[in-house]
Formats: structure tokens, sequence, C-alpha cells
């Protein structure tokens, strides 16, 4: 906890920054006064744009200006009794600040280490530029420090490439990267998001950890309220470039005052799914019915010198029913399978063995012909909206082509089926004629949803449809899907890393783990009482609100 | 990684006999032969002359008795240089084709990476318009007007290198050498341009400025190696081009090369000549190629590791 007696390392008054572009300028900051001391873990949350990175970034000249324009603002930043204003600190001066007083853990560490680089050399590097020290002093402490955040066999480690390790790992080398010049402040930007749950649990720790054993201010950047109630002290919830409210991590979650706080918190998804009008079928037969599906994928092929590299058995033996009317879950971190799954489901990917039967039908027999009626009968939603899109397509094409396709519809009267879809997904018919490009993240995945439902399928495989969205969009996604499962009555395969999601809106769940599916239940059973080991570990990991 | 060499240079084998094969029967498909002229010929010396190499029998026999030479590293005598082994004619010109190429291909290196480099750290600026619009220039202008226009300027008005010649006065070397790069350096300053200007939008482009890194330091130590990866794939491709394109070059600049043997060989029906000149332009084509890779999978360590473990 802050204490008032800490002195603060970063204090930020009145900072605004506009960005202008040939089509106009926009408040990227507003007026933003916050300040941390040491030891102390500021949390900034805020939903996609809302200006949280932009404002860490603008404090450390990271943010390109133009089109960046820093309007107003003082950002004093105290170490070893000097005080200095970043903002109007010279390049020369920020330089030798940052990665050495200052430094930064990114989002995601694949793309965030030089490829070309050992993880060695990336490591001394501040330490060479800023401490003078020589390459052989550089290289024990960095060894020293790869130990400290948990790597095994730090020596061998130390000549590897960033592409030998897992993403745990490379976030790990990252924090190795940042405290190898013992700062006294340290800015992480969602330094978790990219990460599996178990994995981003382990790297909250270590960050916890090392913060406490240093004494150093942390500013932590994240969407994601659930990971910051387990971190932070304080919390300032940003909006549209405001701090709309700010304070001990305590009162923010428990008592927030700001209806934007309240309407966050309010998002997030929690507790079991709702009471519903929804009754899973109890026909004997169920819908999809999946024995021993097998999917592996060649990899490459077997050259005339060279022999073919081992396969990868993405999908092994897995076997389930998915009855009638009922939302299964499907969870398992990123690797595990569970995409593969649900594309040989639909047969996007065929399968190598096993065998689907939708509704009694064996589809793993059928050749593209013969599955076309039954493409009518199975939709699939994707994670991404802004790619699963065609840009060049509006949404009376998008929505309009599935049915004129099927023959459900002909050019003549597919408009009005069109904008019954539109309000089926909540989208306003005056929005018929826009593109993609011109419409939300949210609002994109409407498109898609209402494209998936167009045909009145029976079973829709949903392959993180909400994994790319706002907490408060999510949460409007997720109720959505809920109604039009009633409405229609669907069934669906609901793939996702996200378990409180799952738990929101699945009546079942399948724990995917390896390929293999090692678990499956009764959403709510299966959360009081797991029993296999992996399962249990997943659900501790789960970063909770109320953890504070 | 000696495997994937191993491959490479087995796989280099039977695209080397299409080569030749459809070089050997397309020449000889080309109206007239080595020995008809304008003026007429006697019968009998022609029939001497055809007996002499072997022209007489049918060209199946002489393809395979040219395999089976060229399996030797004989390219045959010349048909139109009467004494002359195409050996030695190709030992006479290969090096000065060869220095020439090498020196082009430093200059379009040299000045074409650091004008690509240089643009792409601000797009959109003079520093990036100026030295692109050169480049453009550079590709639209063909060796025979750039040339003369760069003899002319630097060598009849301004006096600072000579016309002419190869290794006779100092500095000849310059003019031509300059010409016959300046496609490539043009080509090259965009392929870097655009390389560069990737990378620097990687996010570990701005891990690196985060760690207080000087800005030279991390275009040059972060930024270059993925950024000169299109480059060096276009090397291979590009020397191979510089051997075989100096035709014009050696005749502007009277450079006693390999290309104006080619290219002369082709109007004359030298059939021994051609053959001999194409091989070896092929072989350099394709020795160059698996160079331009070998160097590119050596500067991506994830491919290196690929390799090094097995898969070709």
């Amino acid at each position: 906890m802050s204490e008032k007696t800490q002195e603060s390392v970063l204090r930020v008054d009145d900072l605004s920054i506009r960005f202008k572009t040939r089509n106009g300028s926009s408040q990227a900051v507003d007026s933003v006064s916050f300040e941390v001391a040491r030891g102390e873990t500021l949390a900034i949350v805020g939903e996609s744009g809302s200006g949280k990175s932009v404002t860490c970034y603008s404090l450390l000249g990271l943010i390109p200006q133009p089109p960046g324009v820093i309007e107003s603002g003082v950002a004093q930043f105290a170490s070893q009794g000097q005080q200095r204003d970043l903002l109007r600190s010279d390049k020369q001066t920020l330089r030798s600040l940052l990665g050495d007083k200052i430094a930064v853990i990114f989002q995601d560490p694949m793309t965030c280490l030089n490829p070309y680089l050992t993880i060695g050399e990336q490591l001394v590097e501040p330490l060479r530029q800023h401490k003078n020290k020589s390459r052989e002093q550089a290289r024990q402490r960095a060894i020293e420090l790869i130990e400290e955040v948990g790597i095994n066999n730090a020596k061998m480690r130390f000549a590897s490439y960033p592409h030998e390790f897992s993403g745990g790992m490379r976030q790990r080398v990252m924090i190795a990267m940042a405290l190898i010049t013992e700062p006294e402040l340290l800015i992480a930007d969602e330094p978790t998001t990219a990460l599996d749950v178990t994995i981003q649990a382990q790297i909250l720790d270590l960050l916890d950890e090392l913060k406490k054993r240093r004494n150093i201010a942390l500013i932590f950047i994240s969407h994601d309220l659930s990971v910051v109630a387990s971190i932070a002290d304080r919390v300032a919830v940003m909006r549209a470039g405001e701090i709309v409210e700010t304070g001990e991590a305590q009162q923010i979650f428990k008592q927030p005052q700001h209806p934007y706080t309240q309407q966050l918190l309010a998002s997030v998804p929690s507790g079991p799914k709702p009471a519903q009008s929804s009754q899973v079928d109890p026909q004997t037969q169920p819908l999809l019915k999946v024995e021993h599906l097998q999917t592996v994928f060649e990899q490459g092929k077997a050259g005339l010198f060279a022999a073919s590299p081992a396969p990868t058995i993405a999908v092994n033996d897995v076997s389930f029913e998915l009855r009638h009317h009922e939302i299964l879950g499907l969870v398992g971190e990123s690797g595990s399978g569970k995409s593969t799954l649900g594309r040989s489901l639909i047969q996007l990917i065929k399968p190598t063995a096993g065998s689907v039967q939708l509704d009694g039908q064996e589809l793993t027999q059928l050749n593209p012909k013969q599955l076309k009626p039954l493409r009518q009968r199975m939709q699939m939603i994707f994670q991404d909206p802004y790619a699963s899109l065609n840009p060049r397509m509006t949404v009376f094409d998008t929505l309009a082509e599935p049915l004129l396709y099927h023959r459900l519809a002909t050019r003549k009267n597919v408009t009005p089926q069109v904008l019954a879809l539109m309000d089926d997904v909540g989208l306003a018919h005056a929005d018929i004629r826009k593109y993609p490009h011109e419409f939300s993240g949210g609002q994109r995945q409407r498109i898609a949803i209402g494209r998936a439902i167009a045909t009145k399928p029976e079973l829709i495989v949903a392959d993180e449809p909400v994994s790319a969205l706002d907490v408060t969009i999510q949460a409007q996604i997720l109720d959505l899907i809920l109604s039009l499962v009633n409405k229609h009555n669907l069934s669906m395969l609901f793939i996702s890393h996200d378990l409180s999601v799952v738990r929101y809106i699945a009546d079942r769940v399948l724990v995917m783990h390896q390929g293999k599916l090692i678990e499956s239940g009764d959403t709510e059973t299966l959360w009081a009482n797991p029993s296999e080991a992996y399962t249990q570990t997943l659900f501790a990991a789960v970063p909770q609100l109320g953890s504070h | 990684m000696a495997r994937f060499i191993l491959i490479r240079l087995l796989q280099a084998i039977p695209v080397l006999l299409v080569v030749i094969t459809v070089t050997f029967f397309l020449v000889r498909l080309a109206p007239g032969g080595p020995f008809s002229a304008e003026k007429a010929v006697p019968a009998e010396v022609l029939k001497a002359l055809e007996a002499r190499y072997h022209l007489d029998q049918p060209v199946i026999n002489q393809y395979f008795s040219y395999l089976g030479d060229l399996a030797r590293g004989d390219f045959g005598p010349s048909f139109k240089y009467p004494g002359r082994s195409v050996n030695e004619m190709i030992a006479a010109g290969l090096p000065a084709t060869a220095e020439l190429g090498l020196y082009a291909m430093c200059f379009a290196l040299l000045i074409g990476a650091s004008a690509g480099v240089i643009a792409a750290l601000k797009p959109n600026s003079a520093q990036d318009y100026i030295p692109m619009s050169t480049a453009m220039l550079g590709i639209c202008l063909p060796s025979f007007l750039l040339g003369p226009l760069l003899m002319l300027i630097f060598g009849v008005w301004l006096e600072w290198v000579p016309v002419s010649g190869w290794g006779d006065i100092p500095g000849d070397k310059i003019l031509p050498a300059l010409t016959l790069a300046s496609g490539y350096t043009a080509y090259i300053a965009r392929l870097s341009r655009g390389g560069m200007l990737e990378v620097m939008s990687q996010d570990y482009i701005r891990t690196a400025r985060a760690k207080g890194l000087p800005e030279w330091k991390v275009v040059l130590k972060h930024g270059l190696r993925g950024g000169m990866i299109p480059v060096i794939a276009f090397i291979g491709p590009a020397f191979a081009g510089l051997l075989s394109g100096s035709f014009v070059v050696e005749t502007i600049f009277q450079i006693p090369g390999l290309g104006r043997f080619y290219v002369q060989a082709a109007f004359n029906r030298d059939y021994t000549m051609i053959m001999g000149t194409t091989v070896l332009f092929a072989t350099l084509i394709i020795l160059f190629n698996l160079l331009a890779d070998i160097v590119a999978v050596w500067l991506n360590p994830r491919l290196r590791d690929l390799y090094r473990s097995g898969g070709a």
C-alpha cells in the first residue's frame, strides 16, 4: 500500500495530447493528472482507445510527433534527489533516463524482442548503454537476472534466440531486460494480455514480487479489471482521454463512484450463467456426436533426402456430444487444439480419423458437394471481426450472400430478410450500405453473427467470438448471443480461453489440453469441483475481481 | 545445412540439362549456320568444314557428343574463331566481366542500401523523395543512354575520369561500373526502403528505443538486419543479371569482356560459343541464387535452426 510519506517518483499534472491528422484532430489525452510513489503499483485501466498507452508513451518520447502534439502538462520525475520534467527534457536527457531509470515492458512478447539478436545481446544492451559495464560484467549480471526471473539454465539461455522461447518465457526476458539497470519507475503496458491464463498468473506474481523486492514504482496499464484487481494498489480509470476516477484499489472495486467505473465492473463476466428460460433439450438423440476424432497436421513433406518431420497431432482422440439447444463451452490454452477441433467439426479442416455426426448423418466422408446442403445447418463465428469480414462487401452483401448461395432468398426478396437479420443482431437499418471499416469492433462482430445465423443453422461453432472486444462490448455481445440462442433455438460450441466468459455463457464445459479432452461436465458442477489437476491449475490461475 | 546445399546442387543438374537441351536445339532451329555468310562458300569447302566440326552428323548424335564433351568440361572449338576453343575465349573474357560485375555490385549495394535506409528513416519527406525519385530515374534510364551521358559529363566536360578502356589508365573502371550499377542501385534502394520501413514499424524497434539507445544504434543494430532481407534475396539474381547483361556497357566502354562474345556468337550462329556462354551463365545464376539463399538463412536465426535440425 502506498503511504503518503513515500516520495512520489512520477507526478503528472494536466497532461493533454492531441493527434492532428489530415482528417482532423482528436483529443487523445485530456488534462490527465496522476502520481505514483516508490513501491506502489498504479494501474491505469480503460478500454481500447481510452488513451492509457498514449499517456505513458508520451512521457517517454515514444509517440511520433507529428501527428501527436503535447498541448500542456508537466511530468515531474524524481530520481536521486533530482527533479526533471520529462515533457520538457531534450532528447538526450530523455534517452539517458530511458532504459536506465525508467523501463518499459510491452504487451506482446512475441514481437517485442528482436528476432535477429540473441537474448543475451538484447539483455546486456541497457547496461552497456547506461552503466558503462564491460561486456563480461554485463553478461554476469544478465545471467543473474535471467535466473531471478525464473528461467532455468541461464548460462545456456543467454545465447538463445527469441524464437526458442515460449511466450511466457519471452515476457520473463522482457522483465529481466527492464530490470537490469535497476530502474526506479517501471511501466508495464498490458504485460500479460498476450499470454495464457496460467502463464499470466505466474508473470503477475513475478512482477509483484520483483517490484516489492526492489521497491520501485510500477505503472500497470491494462484493459482487464480482474488482472488489475490482483496487482494494483491504486487505480486510475480512463475513458476517452480522461481519468474519470482514481483511488485506492479497494475503494474502486468495492465502491466505484463514477458511473463508467460501475459499468466497467458490471461488464466483467463473473459468476454463473444467468438463470434462463432455456432448457437443454433432453432428447435422446444429440445434435452433434463426435467419436474418436483426430486431426493431424503434416509438417512439410518428406524430401528426397529429408525424413518427414514428426506430424503434429492437434486433436487427439476426442469424443463428445452436443445436445439440442445447448451451449457447450470449450476451454483450453493456446495451442491446446480447440480451434482445430472447432474447424474439424464443421469440416473446414478435414479430420484425419474418427467420426462427426450431425443429427445422425456422418460428415467426415462427404465431399464438398454433398456437404453444401449441410453447411446451411452449421455455421461459424470467428474471433477477429476485423479480419473475418470481407472489407469490400457492404453489410447487405455480407448478409445476403449466404441467403442467396443457399437459395433461401432471391435477389428480389432478399432485402427484407437482411433487414430482419440486422434487427436480430442490433444493427441500424440505415447502415445497410456501409462497409466493415465504418463500424466499430463490436458492431463488426454483430455483422459476423448476423452472417452466421442467416441460414437459420442449428449448430454454430463460435471461436473466441468476444476475445477481441472491449469488456463493455463483450458483455453486450455475450448477451446478444444468449438471446439469439434462445430465439432461434440454436446449439453452440463456444470456444474460449477466457474461463469467466465460458462460465457466464455455457451450460456444459469441455476442457482441452494438448489436443486431448481431459474433462467435461455441467458448468457449475465443474467449477465447484474440477477433478483433473490441469483443470484445477487453470481455474486457480483465473484472476478474480474480488481477490483484492 | 550441408544437406541443404547438396540437395540444391543436385537439383541444379536437371535444370542445367533442360537449359542445355533447349538452347542446343533452339540455336539449330534458327535459320542459317556458322558457315553461311553473305559470300557464298564453295560447296566442297562447306562440306569439309561441316565434317571437321561434325555438323554433318544427325543432330541427335551431335547433341550427345556435345553432352559428353561438356561432362569433361570441354565446351568445344569456336566455329567463328578458328583455332580457338570456347574455353579459351571464356577464360579471356570472364575476368573483365566478373570484375566489372563485382564493382557494379559493390556500388549498387553501397549506394542503393544507404539511399534506401536514409529514405526509410523519414518517409514522405524530402529525405525520402529525393533519393527515391533519383532511383526511379536510375531504373528508367537505359545504360546505352546513361553510359554516354556519364562519359560526356565526367569524362569530356569535367575530365575527372577516362572515357574508355579497361585497366589502362587509373580510374577507367569507374564509369562502366557505375553505368552497369545504376539500374540495380535504384532497385536495391527501393527494396531496402521497403524493408526498412517494414522493420522500423516493428514492436522490437520500439523496445530498442525504450532502452534509450541512440537512434543510429536502433537503426543499424536492430533495424538493418531485418530490413536487408529483401535485398539479400535480390543479390543472387542481380549478380547473374549483372554478368550476363554487361554486353551494352562493355561495348560502350570498349571492355574486352564476355558479354560481347555472347552477343556476337548469337549473330554469328557460333553454336559452341552460344552454348558455352549460356551454360556458364546458367550455372552462375544457379550458384548465386544458392549463395543468396544461404546468406538469407544464415541471417535469420529461426531458419538457421530449421536447417540445422535437418528439415529441408
